[in-house]
C-alpha cells in the first residue's frame, strides 16, 4: 500500500522540480530586468512612433500610448519612397556577401588551420591584425580600390570588398583546428583531394560555425551605413540603411514614416537573431569578438 | 600487393629529436608486420610515413618497385585503420565503405557489389544505413577494418586498431584479424604497444625503441633469443627477471645463483631469466632462494612476486607507471611463475630450480646478448 503513493509522489517531485527549473528566481534577475527594459524602450518607442500621426510625435513630452493606430504609415512609406527597391537591393548584397564570406573563409580557414607553409603562423597574424584596424582608416584606401574597379554606384561596390573577412577566416580556423585531424587523413587516404577533403569532410562537420558566420555577416551586411553612405549615389541602388535617411531631412524629419520604414527594415533581422540565437551568441563567445 | 620498403628512414622533427633513426626494413609482399614498442618509440611515425601523411627527412619508403617519396596519400594504394577509427561521423556506414571508391570513380554498380561483399564479410549489413555514433565500439572497429578491405589496396596499415576495444573484443578481433589476413594474404603493417598481440599476430615483429629497431624476427625468434636486453625486458609477460651478475673462472654468479656458462673470461654481465624459467621443481638444476612477496593464483599457473638475492638491471623497457614492490636492502625484485599444484603464501622462502639453457646473458656495458651455444631455439 505504501509503495504506490511513494511512487506518485516521486513522480510528483520530479513534475515540481522541472517546473523550479524554469522558473527558477534568482537575485540577478533584479538587475537584468532593468537593464533588459532599458534596452527594449527605445524597441517600443521606435513602433510606437510608426503608428502615430506626425503631429502626436512632436509633442511633448513624448506620448508613449498612440491614441489611433496610423497603419497607413507602412503604406505611405511603400508608396512614398522605392521601398521594395531597396529592400531587393540589400537582400541582393546581403546574400552575395555571406556567401562569399562562406566560401572564402572556409578557405583561408581551412588553409591556416591544417596546410603547412612557410609563413603561416606571420600571414595568420596579420590577417589577425587587420580586426585591430578601425574601418574609417581603411575607408578612403578601399574606396579608391573600388573606384579604379569601375564599381562606385553599383552594388558590386558593396558586394566585392566584403566577400572575405579576418573575422570569418579566425572563427572558421578555430573551429576547424578542434575537428579531428585523423578524420581528413583518412578522407586523404581513401582518394580525396585538398579540396575534397574540406567541402566532403570538414565543412559537413562545421554546421553550427559555418551558421554564426553566416548569421553574423548577414547582421554586419544589412545594418550596414557608413560604406554604402559613400559608394552609393544614385536612389535605384540604395540600401535599406541608406533609403531610410531620406526620410531624415535638414530641417524636418518625417520622424512617423521614418520608423515605420525602420520596423520594417528590421523584420528580417529580428526573425534571424530569433532563429540563429544560439549561433549568434556561439560566434561571440567562442571568437570573444563582438558580433 | 606489393613489398613495402624502408630504406635508411629517418625522421627528426624540428631537427632536434629523432622519432626515426636510420630505419631499413623490407616488408615482403603478403606479410604480416608487427611494429611493436613502447609509446614515442617511432613506430607510428613509420607507419605515417608509409601512409604519406609524414614526409621522412632523410631516406626513402617504397611500396613495390616505385620510391614514395613525394607521392601524395591518395595516390599510394594503401588503406589505414585509426586508433579511433576515424569513420565520418556524417555518413552512414554504407558510405563510409563507399567513400574511397567513390573518391576513384567507382562505378556505382561496382560500388554496391563490393561494399555487399565486405558487409557481408564483417557482418555489417544490418547497419549499413546507421551512423557512427549508433554503432557500438566493436562495430565501428569493423567498419572501419571494412573500409580498408573495400578499397582492395597493395597494403593494410593499421595503428592500434584494437586499443579502443574491451578486452574480450579485443582478443575476439585478433583472431578474426589473423584469419582475414590468412584469408586475403594483403601487405599488413601493425602498429601496436601491446607485446601480445605482436606475439600473437605477426609473422615477423620489430621491436622498436628511441626511434631504432632493437631487433626484426619472427615472435618466437624475439622471444627466446632477444638480442639486447631492452628486446628482453620488452617481450614477454610478466617481463623476464635482470640480475645483475659476474662471470669467473667459466660460471656465473648472480646472487647466490651459480651455473656454468663455457669459456668467456672474466666480465660484467645481466643475468636474464623468464619468469616461467624458475620452478619449484630443483632436479639438480642451479638454484636460487626466493622470498614470497604477492602470489596472484591463474587457475593453471600461479605468478608469484618477491625477491631474490643481488640487485636487478633496468632494460629501458619498464613502463613508466610500474611501481617495484617494497624489496629490502640487497635484494632484487624478481617473478616467477610455474603450476598451481604448489601454492605459496606470502613470506614464504622457496627454494627455485633454474634451467640454465634458458638463461640469456647480456654485456653488462652494451647491453646486447652474448652467444651461448647449446641454448633452445639457439643451436
Amino acid at each position: 500500500m505504501t509503495g504506490q503513493p511513494l511512487a506518485a509522489t516521486a513522480h510528483e517531485v520530479e513534475h515540481l522540480r522541472k517546473r523550479e527549473r524554469r522558473f527558477l528566481f534568482s537575485p540577478w534577475h533584479l538587475v537584468l530586468i532593468p537593464i533588459a527594459i532599458a534596452m527594449l524602450i527605445p524597441l517600443v518607442w521606435m513602433l510606437v512612433t510608426s503608428l502615430q500621426t506626425l503631429g502626436e510625435t512632436r509633442q511633448y513630452p513624448p506620448t508613449l500610448v498612440p491614441h489611433t493606430l496610423q497603419w497607413k504609415n507602412y503604406s505611405d512609406v511603400l508608396r512614398l519612397a522605392p521601398f521594395g527597391q531597396w529592400f531587393l537591393n540589400t537582400t541582393i548584397v546581403t546574400v552575395a556577401v555571406v556567401i562569399g564570406n562562406l566560401l572564402f573563409c572556409s578557405l583561408a580557414g581551412y588553409a591556416f588551420a591544417r596546410i603547412k607553409f612557410f609563413g603561416r603562423e606571420v600571414v595568420f597574424i596579420l590577417v589577425l591584425a587587420t580586426l585591430m584596424i578601425p574601418f574609417q582608416v581603411v575607408m578612403i584606401p578601399t574606396f579608391l580600390i573600388v573606384r579604379k574597379l569601375g564599381l562606385i554606384d553599383t552594388l558590386g561596390a558593396l558586394i566585392v570588398p566584403n566577400l572575405a573577412g579576418a573575422f570569418g577566416i579566425f572563427l572558421l580556423r578555430q573551429f576547424f583546428r578542434t575537428l579531428p585531424v585523423e578524420l581528413e587523413e583518412a578522407a586523404r587516404i581513401d582518394g580525396a583531394s585538398r579540396l575534397g577533403v574540406l567541402f566532403k569532410i570538414v565543412l559537413p562537420l562545421s554546421g553550427p560555425a559555418l551558421a554564426t558566420l553566416a548569421v553574423i555577416t548577414f547582421l554586419w551586411t544589412w545594418n550596414d551605413f557608413l560604406w554604402p553612405l559613400i559608394t552609393i549615389y544614385s536612389p535605384s541602388h540604395y540600401t535599406l540603411q541608406l533609403g531610410l535617411t531620406t526620410f531624415q531631412g535638414a530641417h524636418q524629419t518625417v520622424m512617423n514614416l521614418l520608423m515605420a520604414a525602420n520596423v520594417m527594415s528590421m523584420i528580417p533581422v529580428l526573425l534571424l537573431f530569433f532563429i540563429a540565437q544560439r549561433y549568434f551568441i556561439r560566434g561571440i563567445a567562442t571568437t570573444g569578438l563582438k558580433g | 600487393m606489393a613489398d613495402i620498403t624502408f630504406d635508411h628512414v629517418t625522421k627528426s622533427f624540428s631537427g632536434e629529436v629523432f622519432a626515426l633513426d636510420d630505419l631499413t626494413l623490407h616488408v615482403p609482399d603478403g606479410q604480416f608486420l608487427i611494429l611493436v614498442g613502447p609509446s614515442g618509440c617511432g613506430k607510428t611515425t613509420a607507419l605515417r610515413i608509409v601512409a604519406g601523411l609524414e614526409r621522412p627527412t632523410m631516406g626513402d619508403v617504397r611500396i613495390g618497385e616505385h620510391s614514395m617519396n613525394g607521392v601524395s596519400p591518395r595516390d599510394r594504394d594503401i588503406a589505414m585503420v585509426f586508433q579511433n577509427y576515424a569513420l565520418y561521423p556524417h555518413m552512414t556506414v554504407f558510405k563510409n565503405l563507399a567513400f574511397g571508391l567513390k573518391e576513384r570513380h567507382t562505378p556505382k554498380d561496382e560500388i554496391k557489389r563490393r561494399v555487399g561483399e565486405v558487409s557481408a564479410m564483417l557482418g555489417l549489413d544490418e547497419m549499413l544505413k546507421r551512423r557512427p555514433a549508433q554503432l557500438s565500439g566493436g562495430q565501428r572497429q569493423r567498419v572501419a577494418m571494412g573500409r580498408a578491405l573495400v578499397r582492395e589496396p597493395k597494403a593494410f596499415l593499421m595503428d592500434e586498431p584494437l586499443s579502443n576495444l574491451d578486452a574480450k573484443l579485443r582478443v575476439q578481433m585478433r583472431a578474426e584479424l589473423k584469419r582475414l589476413h590468412q584469408q586475403l594474404g594483403i601487405t599488413t603493417v601493425y602498429v601496436t604497444h601491446d607485446q601480445v598481440e605482436a606475439m600473437t599476430l605477426g609473422e615477423r615483429v620489430v621491436v622498436m625503441s628511441a626511434g631504432k629497431a632493437q631487433q626484426i624476427g619472427t615472435p618466437q625468434e624475439v622471444y627466446r633469443q632477444p638480442a639486447n636486453l631492452f628486446v628482453a625486458g620488452f617481450i614477454g609477460s610478466p617481463a623476464m627477471n635482470l640480475l645483475r651478475g659476474t662471470v669467473m673462472d667459466g660460471h656465473v654468479v648472480a646472487g647466490d645463483l651459480t651455473f656454468p656458462c663455457g669459456d668467456l673470461g672474466t666480465q660484467d654481465v645481466v643475468v636474464g631469466i623468464r619468469p616461467d624459467c624458475m620452478t619449484p621443481l630443483t632436479g639438480g638444476r642451479p638454484t636460487v632462494e626466493f622470498q614470497v612477496d604477492v602470489v596472484e593464483p591463474l587457475g593453471e599457473q600461479v605468478v608469484v612476486h618477491g625477491s631474490v638475492a643481488g640487485s636487478n638491471v633496468h632494460s629501458g623497457a619498464e613502463e613508466m607507471e610500474e611501481i617495484p614492490l617494497a624489496i629490502e636492502g640487497s635484494r632484487a625484485a624478481a617473478t616467477a611463475v610455474f603450476e598451481a599444484t604448489s601454492e605459496p603464501s606470502p613470506g614464504d622462502r622457496l627454494r627455485l630450480g633454474v634451467t640454465p639453457e634458458r638463461i640469456h646473458l647480456f654485456d653488462a656495458h652494451t647491453g646486447d646478448a652474448i652467444e651461448q651455444t647449446g641454448k633452445w631455439g639457439a643451436g
